[in-house]
């Protein structure tokens, strides 16, 4: 049986991206397999492990739980978008320096999470920051020096203010 | 996994959803913020042939009140019933339901109507619109009827929804001078699902609490009204002796199951907890002190 694909046209990292799509793919593996963005990545299917998480219309989504042919006519941001806006320096750097990523399965979901709170919160507390991070799972650092980068981070970006 | 093929319409008015709901019965279901049916289809759970997207709508969506009804729209998404002003002044319970919804990714997509039709025993704003006495807009193509929060919940995701209805709004009757509410629970972390929870709202001006209503949710298959311990705390200060008659009454009221990682007499016993950390709560925000 061959499935039916419906067209489907959305800005994708500031770019329009125009395609055929069948109704049941994801937009998680829509971006994998489609668009090559591998950063997004696919832990759970079930929106608890966050590491498929992006932008959709300028807030945080888990692209595991959308198909792709939901996001007709909006605007998708990935982690590579981040990264190629600069938005992600200050935190690259601090997760570098504090070795606050091993396996790196986790770190693109935790990335644009922590952006996204940097740009609600600029200066958020530890609390602040758990809170924030607490849909995001990590298997391998123990969550500390996430939080320590996350921390340096905000206090970079509101030096250089 | 992934889910199972179907064919996807997003609908752009009430009657082209009532339209496919006559046309294809049972097979199709309703999609609003996907964030409890998305994960349901990726798992297999549950297998429809017709999705209709109702995030189009317009008339299911936005918070508006008169003098003395807050409605607030079945679209309503998480974080913006969580930032809405007037709900925070008119339904401040809901506001503070909110952070304890799962995460921030999930609640910019999960919706206000969709958690109410999904009806999860462990989730915050069921519980809640049952404490606030709220009325449910259910639509269809023979009309519009309006279910009370108390009539709605009937199981485990189980409601008073028939075949071909769609919820389009619930109403409130705005927060009166006087009054206060709380949320307490217990969750493995934050924005999980609760273990257990309890939803409250009472007079507390003078200090005493009048009026008081307890809804605990994860206990049970759906939100249970905790009548009898409410009695025993009716005009009291809520002070030890009180308190500790109304833990005791308590288990009139209820008769949790347990679950995975927590035994039924667990839950009471945290349900006993919480009962006098929602009182204090309560009676601490009479006192002038925000937490
Ligand atoms: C990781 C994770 C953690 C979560 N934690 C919590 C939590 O702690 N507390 C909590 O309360 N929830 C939690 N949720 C669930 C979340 O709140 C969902 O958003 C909510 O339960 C369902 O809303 P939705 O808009 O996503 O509905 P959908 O998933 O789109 O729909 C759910 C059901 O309701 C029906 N439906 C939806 N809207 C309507 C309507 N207007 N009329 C008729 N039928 C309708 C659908 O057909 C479907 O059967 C969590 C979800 C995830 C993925
Ligand atoms: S893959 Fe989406 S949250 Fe885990
Ligand atoms: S670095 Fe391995 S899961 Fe987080």
């Amino acid at each position: 049986m061959t499935e039916k694909l419906y067209p489907l046209t959305f800005t994708l990292n500031g770019s329009t991206i125009t395609r055929h799509v069948t109704s049941r793919l994801s937009l998680a593996d829509f971006l994998r397999t489609e668009m090559n963005l591998t950063g997004t990545h696919v832990g759970c299917e079930h929106g608890v492990c966050g590491a498929c998480t992006i932008r959709v219309e300028g807030r945080l989504s888990r692209s595991c739980l959308m198909f792709a042919i939901q996001v007709e006519g909006m605007t998708v941001e990935t982690v590579e978008g981040l990264n190629a806006s600069g938005e992600l320096h200050s935190l690259q750097e601090a997760f570098h320096e504090l070795n606050a990523l091993q396996c790196g399965f986790c770190t693109p979901g935790i990335l644009i999470t922590a952006a996204q709170l940097l740009q609600e919160t600029p200066l958020p507390s530890r609390k602040q920051i758990r809170d924030y991070l607490s849909g995001n799972y990590c298997r391998c650092t123990g969550y500390h020096a996430i939080v320590d980068a996350v921390e340096q981070a905000s206090q970079k970006q509101a030096e250089r203010r | 996994m992934k889910a199972p093929i179907f064919d996807y319409i997003k609908a752009n008015s009430l009657s082209e959803v009532f339209d496919l709901m006559e046309k294809w019965g049972e097979d199709a279901r309703i999609i609003a913020g996907g964030q409890s049916l998305v994960p349901a289809m990726n798992f297999r759970l549950t297998t429809p042939s017709l999705l209709i997207d109702i995030n189009g709508i317009e008339e299911l969506k936005g918070i508006t009140h008169s003098q003395s009804t807050l409605n607030i729209g079945a679209l309503t998404r998480h974080y913006e019933l969580g930032t809405s002003e007037e709900v925070t002044k008119h339904a401040p319970l809901l506001s503070k339901a909110v952070p304890h919804i799962a995460h921030e990714a999930i609640r910019s997509r999960g919706t206000f109507g969709g958690s109410l039709v999904h009806a999860d025993p462990s989730a915050e704003i069921p519980a809640c619109a049952m404490v606030l006495d709220g009325r449910f807009q259910l639509q269809s193509r023979q009309g519009c009827r309006s279910v009370s929060a108390r009539d709605f919940f009937k199981g485990l995701f189980e409601t008073a929804m028939e075949p071909g209805e769609i919820l389009v709004s619930a109403d409130f009757d705005v927060n009166e001078d006087g009054y206060q509410s709380a949320l307490c629970e217990l969750e493995r972390r934050q924005g999980d699902y609760a273990t257990i929870g309890v939803a409250a709202r009472a007079k507390t001006d003078s200090g005493n609490l009048f009026d008081l209503r307890l809804v605990y949710f994860a206990l049970e298959d759906k939100p249970i009204l905790a009548n009898h311990a409410a009695a025993i705390l009716e005009g009291s200060r809520g002070d030890e002796a009180a308190i500790a008659a109304a833990k005791t009454e308590l288990t009139k009221d209820l008769n949790p199951i347990g679950d995975l990682h927590t035994s039924a007499n667990t839950k009471l016993h945290l349900a006993k907890v919480l009962l006098e950390r929602v009182v204090k709560n309560l009676l601490k925000h009479a006192k002038g002190t925000d937490d």
